[in-house]
């Protein structure tokens, strides 16, 4: 097989957005976190446990897991792309990513409502 | 003065190595590429580009201790003792310090650096306002030398797929001309996860323009561009 060089693949814009979108989202959720836990008194577990009690907050928090599982996907394939050059190692490695991403948001979501 | 060079003869050498020389700076003697001239008479072996010796052709491009810049608008009195002169960094050396841009100009010239209008040619110009006209300013004037290119570590890693700062800068400069008519067709040729999107906004390209250009800036208008367009 010839090697040429392939470029072209017409996207780039939309994971460039959602790139600073899931960073605003999270860097909300900071400090909606910072100003709910520091007015408070010591975080017993209690404290803690009736804090993710609220629908609000357990909803909160998927959303800021998710936005940093989507923005940790764009980065790291980024990384991919600039150091992987075997396209078959890089989309198994990517794949892979994909995998340990979902996985850790799926066990976010299990943390947050499966507690009782 | 005590200068090291970057020394390479692919025909003689087996690898490149750094060759020391001292030089005495002469009355009149006030950019590197002054004492250059003179470390050649000392030494003719000493390959190195150059042309204008003002800033306006690009040739003397290399990286002036760990950062690029031009020779000929480098002042002497602004260095230390001790100079180390290597050729531009990421592209293959052709000898000493003169590199190969094939790889950099490919990239220039996949952009379409030039206008593009297929509207009958009025009788005499294309007019622009001086609003319009003002949109090229910080864009035209780049004499690709290539430092803000091979200062780009993505540029570094994919010189065959990404575009360089050096080439988006020029991309940007016809996207921002209101004469061309190719917008649409300029912004498809750069909406790729490489050609454009390597740019990650490390912005060493603004860091060593020795015209003092910004192309993060510039990358980041095509960006907001593409945005505009399909948002």
């Amino acid at each position: 097989m010839v090697n040429r060089i392939v470029v072209g693949a017409h996207y780039g814009w939309r994971d460039w957005l959602v790139q600073r979108v899931t960073a605003a989202v999270m860097a909300l959720y900071s400090v909606i976190l910072a100003l709910v836990l520091l007015p408070g008194g010591p975080l017993t577990y209690e404290a803690w446990k009736a804090l993710f009690a609220r629908g609000w907050m357990r909803v909160a928090t998927l959303l800021f897991a998710a936005s940093l599982a989507w923005h940790a996907w764009i980065g790291v394939r980024d990384i991919l792309m600039d150091y992987v050059k075997p396209t078959g190692v890089r989309l198994a490695l990517q794949v892979l990513v994909i995998l340990l991403l979902a996985g850790c948001l799926g066990w976010t979501a299990q943390i947050l409502w499966g507690t009782p | 003065m005590r200068f090291s060079i970057y020394r390479y003869d692919p025909d003689r050498d087996e690898r490149p190595y750094m060759k020391d020389y001292e030089l005495e700076p002469q009355h009149g003697d006030r950019m590197l590429l002054d004492a250059l001239v003179r470390l050649k008479a000392q030494d003719d072996t000493l390959a190195f580009r150059r042309s204008c010796r003002e800033g306006v052709c690009g040739s003397d491009a290399m990286n002036i201790n760990g950062r690029n810049g031009l020779a000929c608008i480098t002042r002497l009195a602004d260095l230390p003792e001790h100079v180390t002169l290597r050729p531009l960094p990421g592209l293959p050396v052709v000898r000493d310090l003169i590199v190969d841009m094939t790889q950099f100009f490919r990239q220039y010239e996949s952009i379409m650096p030039y206008l593009v209008n297929h509207e009958a040619p009025p009788e005499r110009e294309r007019l622009q306002s001086p609003v319009e006209r003002a949109a090229l300013d910080g864009l035209y004037e780049c004499i690709l030398c290539a430092c803000c290119s091979t200062a780009c570590p993505s540029f570094w890693w994919n010189p065959d797929k990404y575009v360089g700062p050096a080439g988006l800068l020029q991309a940007y400069r016809f996207l921002a001309d209101t004469r061309d008519l190719a917008t649409s067709e300029r912004l498809d040729n750069l909406d790729d996860p490489y050609r454009l999107f390597r740019c990650h906004t490390i912005m060493n390209c603004t860091d060593v323009c020795p015209k003092g250009l910004n192309p993060a800036h510039a990358i980041g208008r095509i960006k907001e561009m593409l945005v505009r367009r399909a948002v």
